[in-house]
């Protein structure tokens, strides 16, 4: 079972859990990162201890993906 | 549990460094010169005083009370920047309690067992880059390098606070902030923050709060065990 979350106020916020078998729970996790990027959260998933990367579609193989807000200098 | 591997870098620059598009992106030698540059800058405010301290004295010891007030200018500048430098750590205001463990458990998630420990101690999260050992903090990092472990760097950088419920986020996922960013994309994170302060590693230790010191011994201790390795 694959997590679409974001960190939020509330610690952080499951939007999706799909598996790539589960067309419907596929779409509605698709519909659901894109909602997120389109307000302005950047999505990553880990990719080894150490190492993240940015990705701009919903990658279904993922076990987790984390949407983060920019950052900026203090 | 196995050693972290270094920062690998990845094929992305960190979005966000459009931002400050003016800004050289940092990398080693960019480093080098900005902290020699710290340290001319840091003589240019210490030389003058302390030479004013010993001129007045030769002129007339009388004048001692000046020349102690020139001395203490002398130490106190370098002293303000290192507390500028060390303000990056400092623990922000709690959110509540069930949002704090909640963030807690998915930052424990990203990070191995030593740092989970760590952060757990102190309030800091250590992560091994190809720049240095990092030190990420809620609203800043430490950077401390091989090259000279006795210097540390000091990043102001949060989550953009103009992005929709950023000043609402919990401790432990302002660290994950930064820490994903950092692992993205380690020289575009360094870029993007504001550095505050390069300099002596004990000005910087002496300055944050007790707790965080091991955080600072951890990460000197990492780097000492990586330069061990290195060829």
């Amino acid at each position: 079972m694959s997590k679409l979350i974001r960190m939020d106020h509330t610690g952080h916020s499951t939007l999706a859990e799909w598996t790539s078998d589960d067309p419907a729970a596929v779409e509605a996790a698709v519909d659901a990162f894109r909602a997120e990027l389109d307000r302005g959260y950047l999505a990553m998933v880990s990719t080894g201890p150490g190492h993240a990367e940015q990705v701009r579609e919903l990658p279904l193989d993922a076990p987790l993906v984390i949407l983060r807000l920019p950052i900026s200098g203090g | 549990m196995a050693e972290p591997l270094a920062l690998a870098p990845g094929p992305e620059v960190l979005p966000e460094t459009a931002a400050v598009h003016w800004r050289p992106r940092v990398d080693d030698a960019r480093l080098r010169r900005v902290g020699t540059l710290w340290t001319l800058t840091t003589a240019a405010h210490v030389v003058p005083f302390l030479g004013a301290a010993a001129l007045l004295m030769w002129l007339n010891p009388l004048a001692l009370p000046v020349a102690l007030a020139c001395v203490a200018h002398a130490w106190v500048i370098p002293e303000l920047y290192a507390q500028r430098g060390a303000n990056v750590l400092r623990p922000r205001p709690r959110a509540a309690a069930e949002p704090e463990r909640r963030a807690a458990g998915l930052l424990g998630d990203l990070v191995g067992h030593d740092a989970r420990e760590l952060h757990a101690r102190t309030g800091l999260v250590l992560e091994q880059g190809r720049l240095g050992v990092w030190l990420v903090g809620e609203a800043g990092a430490l950077l401390l390098r091989h090259e000279r472990p006795r210097r540390a760097y000091c990043y102001c950088v949060r989550v953009d606070t103009r992005a929709d419920g950023a000043s609402k986020l919990p401790s432990g996922d302002r660290i994950a902030h930064l820490l994903l960013a950092l692992r993205a994309d380690e020289q575009g994170f360094a870029t993007v923050a504001n550095l505050s302060f390069s300099g002596a590693r004990w000005r910087v230790r002496r300055r944050v709060a007790a707790q965080m010191r091991p955080a600072i011994h951890a990460a000197v201790t990492r780097l000492d065990r990586r330069s061990t390795t290195l060829p």
